[in-house]
């Protein structure tokens, strides 16, 4: 479908329009990098202050269900490839088809985290009054600063799954204009930029994967 | 009045057609997409937000009246300095002149039609007014007694009034500032009429991309170090808890890597303001524009780069002090770049004392004074006596009022014409000028001593020596009040009584001058084609491609 209509008034060309959209989301992406980094500054001050505690509190999070919920969430990031390639040759039922696997992929990551979480709450590591050392074998001034590191477990990997949630109903809306056959080789750039917001999401996981599991 | 006395050019006529009138109702207004609109919609909130910070300015200033506590208990007087500083940075400086006369000008300066995305720019005053409910909530709901900085542990774990309202609405609010700047980034890099090259832009563009650098790198790491403070609060997390091993230094760390900057996010766009007003007053090309382009740039990249010096005394490490001394001595290099090439442009030039021109100077003085104490208060030595003095409330009073209220002021009556279509009352407008510069002195410049003294800041009592000083301050201070009153008054008035504005009142270079006043909806007529270098004073100004 040729797609005059989603020019907007404000722009000269469909061009012009594109550009502007892809420069947003990168813009939009270093300032959520930025929002990241303050998280990941703050890990590495405590990650280099308490290495000991750092590498105990970690070894009670599961390895394996990092280690898949990782591949799962790279798959997602392979379909979302696929539907933006899809979008851009405008070949609609591929489209919603590669758009709803990547939700449905987002939602196995997310059924995962909470089953991790769940783990978290039975253990008695949630930050807090009651939280306790107990199953890291650490007591004393080593327990309290393992709050430290589960703070900042529950806050990055809270905040990516946040940023997952909010992708889901992106990605639905984008499924519905897809099935309505909006894009095509001359304008698929909300798929495109999406794509991009996706794999942001995905590359800030690839980071917290190591950063949070793999400490020895 | 007579026949005799015809004019040589025709009387100016309101355009039929504008931004204001395209649509009626107050759906048109909180639905609308226009940047202009937008503008006026920002100008409304800050300027509520101007005034009820003010109101807490009173209230200090009352207190301080006298040596002995007697106004309001201590608590109180706590939650009175915060409530100032709250409003005032997060909800009135920052936002000011970007969020109002930057979205009024940019698209109209670059020759665009809109913004690059305007639902974005509507969602960002949303954002801005949600915020500002949040930290109203805070204020009527027992107030907040932490001062605007937050300070862990105590923001965390001791403070007991409102911090998680008051955190939550600056955290909302700063997402409004992202996407302003992010607005403007894209906009100024896709949407230039053609023929505007990078060097032909207004200055006031390029302040406003150095300002949305900042915007976009800065405010999300104070975004996310307030949601950690946050998280410490109400789910007990441990971030900065020194009783967990966690550093409060660190939060101060991250605090400043925006709430530096942030100042930067104040001066930079009133320096774009300046760089319009002074060559045009003086009917001169600006002297140096690379080099006043490339300072905003520079004021940018160094301004992320001396945020410990607010550290000094927190506990950081000497060579660690040192470092951030010297570099924030850099700051002072482009900012003077500024300083020197407005006072190169005032030589020989023209030089008419209209209001915006008032304004300039008032700046120019104000920022003088306010920069070189900043080099005091660089300076490691010196900064360790006089830190948590007046002498530092001074400084940045002279920054952020003296300074960034000023060129906002200047740049209002300036632009009035074209936003509104009239004319502001010039002869009540200097005077008005003349009592603000004059209640600001009187205000600021006795804590300048006061703080050397060594009175120290956010105490509602002092010793009984220093009363004579605090009462000239305050008493400026009702001057400056009334001084800030009267514009309200007479913009208000010229709204609707104002003479009616010609399209290019002063006559100023700049495509903002060559539509309408005010702007059809779509800003110009046809895409304006740009070929000529900016601030072109030698010839006379260009016909209006209007009607």
């Amino acid at each position: 479908m040729s797609n005059a209509s989603a020019l907007q008034h404000h722009f000269e060309s469909l061009e012009q329009q594109k550009e502007s959209s892809t420069l947003g989301m990168w813009v939009f992406i270093a300032q959520e990098v930025l929002f990241f980094g303050g998280l990941f500054a703050t890990y590495t001050v405590y990650r280099v202050k308490y290495p000991e505690v750092f590498a105990a509190a970690s070894h009670h999070l599961n390895v394996t269900l990092g280690a898949a919920n990782t591949a799962v969430l790279i798959s997602s990031s392979l379909t979302m490839a696929l539907a933006v390639h899809a979008a851009a040759l405008g070949r609609r039922k591929q489209i919603v088809a590669w758009l709803l696997l990547t939700v449905l992929l987002g939602a196995a990551f997310l059924g995962v985290k909470v089953v991790e979480y769940q783990d978290k709450f039975e253990h008695h590591l949630v930050p807090g009054p009651s939280f306790s050392g107990h199953v890291l074998h650490l007591e004393g001034e080593e327990e309290k600063q393992a709050q430290i590191y589960y703070s900042l477990y529950f806050a990055m990997t809270g905040l990516h799954a946040l940023h997952m949630i909010i992708g889901f109903p992106i990605l639905l809306g984008l499924a519905v204009f897809a099935w309505k056959g909006r894009y095509g080789p001359e304008w698929s750039t909300p798929v495109e930029l999406t794509g991009l917001y996706w794999h942001f999401v995905d590359i800030v996981w690839i980071f917290l994967f190591p950063f949070l599991y793999l400490i020895h | 009045m007579s026949a005799a006395a015809a004019p040589l050019v025709p009387a100016p006529e309101f355009p039929k057609r504008h931004y204001l009138n395209a649509d009626y109702g107050i759906w048109s207004w909180l639905f609308t997409r226009d940047h202009k609109r937008i503008a006026l919609l920002y100008l409304a909130s800050v300027t509520v937000m101007f005034f009820l910070g003010g109101a807490y300015a009173v209230l200090i200033r009352l207190e301080l009246v006298t040596p002995p506590g007697d106004l309001v208990s201590s608590e109180t007087y706590n939650k009175l300095f915060t409530a100032h500083g709250v409003i005032m940075v997060f909800f009135f400086l920052i936002p000011a002149i970007p969020a109002v006369l930057g979205n009024f000008l940019i698209p109209l300066m670059l020759g665009a039609k809109d913004l690059a995305f305007p639902r974005i720019n509507l969602l960002s005053w949303y954002l801005y007014m949600i915020g500002a409910f949040f930290a109203l909530f805070a204020l009527v709901h027992g107030g907040l007694d932490t001062g605007w900085t937050f300070y862990t542990p105590y923001s965390t774990v001791f403070s007991n009034s409102a911090v998680i309202p008051a955190a939550l609405g600056i955290f909302v609010a700063g997402f409004s500032s992202i996407l302003t700047g992010l607005n403007f980034i894209v906009t100024i890099h896709k949407m230039r009429a053609p023929g505007l090259t990078w060097f032909r832009l207004p200055l006031f563009v390029w302040a406003h991309y150095a300002t949305s650098l900042i915007q976009i790198l800065g405010t999300p790491v104070v975004a996310v170090t307030i949601l950690l403070v946050a998280f410490e609060r109400v789910f007990h997390f441990g971030f900065f808890d020194p009783n967990r091993g966690g550093d409060p230094v660190l939060f101060q760390h991250l605090f400043w890597f925006y709430s530096h900057p942030a100042v930067y996010i104040m001066i930079l766009p009133a320096m774009g303001v300046m760089s319009e007003l002074v060559t045009c007053f003086s009917r001169k090309r600006i002297f140096g524009y690379p080099f006043i382009a490339m300072s905003s740039l520079a004021i940018a990249v160094l301004g992320f780069l001396v945020w410990a010096h607010h550290m000094f005394v927190a506990g950081i490490s000497v060579y660690s002090a040192m470092i951030f001394s010297a570099l924030s001595f850099l700051v002072a290099i482009p900012s003077a770049i500024k300083v020197f090439n407005w006072t190169a442009t005032l030589y020989r030039g023209s030089i008419s004392y209209q209001t915006p021109m008032l304004y300039a100077f008032g700046f120019i003085g104000l920022f003088t004074i306010g920069g070189l104490t900043g080099l005091f208060l660089a300076a490691l030595g010196l900064d360790i006596h006089v830190t948590d003095t007046y002498f530092v409330v001074a400084h940045f009073h002279y920054i952020m009022v003296g300074s960034t209220v000023m060129a906002y002021l200047g740049g209002l009556h300036f632009w009035w014409p074209k936003i509104t279509g009239r004319l502001y009352p010039e002869w009540w407008a200097r005077v008005s000028a003349f009592v603000i510069f004059i209640g600001f002195n009187l205000t600021f410049f006795p804590q300048f001593i006061l703080g050397y003294l060594g009175m120290p800041r956010r105490y509602h009592y002092y010793p009984e020596e220093f009363q004579v000083l605090n009462v000239m301050s305050s008493a400026g201070a009702s001057i400056l009040g009334v001084g800030y009153l009267i514009p309200m008054v007479y913009f208000a008035w010229s709204m609707r009584y104002g003479k009616i504005a010609p399209a290019n009142p002063w006559p100023a270079t700049g495509l903002e001058w060559r539509t309408s006043s005010p702007p059809p909806p779509d800003n110009f007529r046809e895409t304006p084609v740009v070929d000529e270098e900016a601030y072109d004073y030698t010839v006379p100004p260009k016909e209006p491609f209007l009607v």
